[in-house]
């Protein structure tokens, strides 16, 4: 069982959310649990809540997990699949206001220091402020 | 900071369904012909499965018919996928309408906005979704039109918050309030001035500088474009109203 924070990207594009899901891999171990999705629905850019829901259940850790976005509706939809998580999941992700690439590097070398959750995201927001 | 005001983008469509499900509500037992003189808030509407079947089926193929026009207008000032994505997701609804329209109001409505939560793939399918959801859960089987009216004002609230907007911004929400702000004055030809209003508030978006959504990105030049989540929700209105 891990006590690591897990990563969640989300972005309009899968090559986008593939790639940083790649230098995030490049700067962690398997020690933090990553999830990434990207891509509406049927095909093209955008963001499909079910496959967040899989990202987040990928990424799942028992410490919680941060999703990264990259612009308006991946936030929308992330809220959304959130909501839609058991309850007792809910209070445990974090959907971080910071740019998806930096942000999702950072945090996860917050994560895999042991950092909790709300330190994870501090890091990874203190990027936007 | 400026790259991130695009969070909770308001152009799209729950605007769209919201109205469709307060047409469905009031139509045509209220405000339709027949019931002009039955019409009246406390009146129940006898919602049965074909009414409900003809009602999302007018709002999702009137929002497919448009889907280039709303393109179009997205593409001047947003991301250019609203037509696209509303597109896909009414064709989810419509693939579903059998089921859908079998249910009694509440989950017909949950339904709806499932589909579009699940399959439109931009911030428009969790506002859309909210919308109806929360009409979901606010409507009976068998609403009045005042029950209606007060569930429409709260689907409207649902929408606020889920996209942190307010009218003024250049979205959805600036055509669904004047349209909630219509059927609260009532009458016999509400089936006229709601999508008279709705045309009126959707034209008037033009002018308005976006600051939700990812025309709040182009600043002042989105100033002269009509919004094109404001134009979805007039398209639906419209179909509410003549279906």
């Amino acid at each position: 069982m891990s006590g690591h924070v897990g990563i969640v990207i989300v972005s309009h594009s899968p090559d986008v959310a593939r790639g940083a899901a790649e230098m995030v891999r490049q700067m962690v171990g398997p020690e933090v649990p990553l999830g990434w999705c990207g891509g509406a629905p049927g095909g093209g850019l955008g963001t499909s809540v079910e496959a967040i829901l899989e990202a987040i259940g990928r990424a799942w850790s028992p410490a919680g997990v941060a999703i990264l976005f990259d612009l308006g509706g991946a936030g929308t939809n992330s809220e959304m699949a959130v909501e839609m998580l058991p309850p007792e999941r809910q209070a445990r992700v974090a959907i971080c206001n910071a740019p998806v690439v930096e942000g999702a590097v950072v945090a996860a070398v917050e994560a895999a220091g042991g950092a909790p959750l709300a330190q994870v995201r501090a890091a990874a927001e203190a990027l936007a402020a | 900071m400026a790259w991130r005001r695009g969070r909770g983008q308001f152009k799209f469509a729950a605007a769209v369904w919201f109205i469709a499900a307060v047409r469905g509500l009031c139509v045509p037992g209220m405000i339709g012909k027949a019931g002009q003189e039955r019409a009246g808030r406390g009146v129940r509407v006898q919602m049965d499965a074909a009414v409900r079947r003809r009602l999302i089926r007018a709002v999702a193929e009137a929002e497919i018919a448009h889907a280039e026009e709303l393109t179009a207008l997205d593409q001047a000032i947003g991301d250019g996928d609203h037509g696209i994505n509303m597109q896909r997701g009414c064709a989810a609804v419509l693939a579903d309408l059998d089921r859908i329209a079998a249910l009694d109001l509440p989950p017909a409505l949950h339904a709806v906005g499932l589909a579009l939560v699940t399959k439109v793939g931009g911030a428009s399918g969790p506002l859309f979704g909210t919308l109806f959801m929360q009409l979901g859960k606010t409507l009976p089987a068998q609403p009045t039109l005042a029950e209606a009216t007060a569930a429409l004002a709260a689907a409207i609230e649902a929408v606020k918050a889920r996209g942190r907007s307010d009218v003024g911004a250049k979205t959805m929400l600036d055509v669904l309030v004047p349209v909630l702000d219509a059927l609260r004055v009532g009458g016999d030809d509400l089936r006229t001035r709601l999508p008279a209003a709705a045309d009126a508030a959707c034209a008037a978006t033009a002018p308005m500088q976006a600051r939700r959504g990812r025309a709040a990105f182009l600043g002042a030049r989105s100033i002269g474009h009509v919004d094109p989540g404001a134009r979805s929700v007039a398209v639906m209105v419209r179909a509410l109203c003549e279906a």
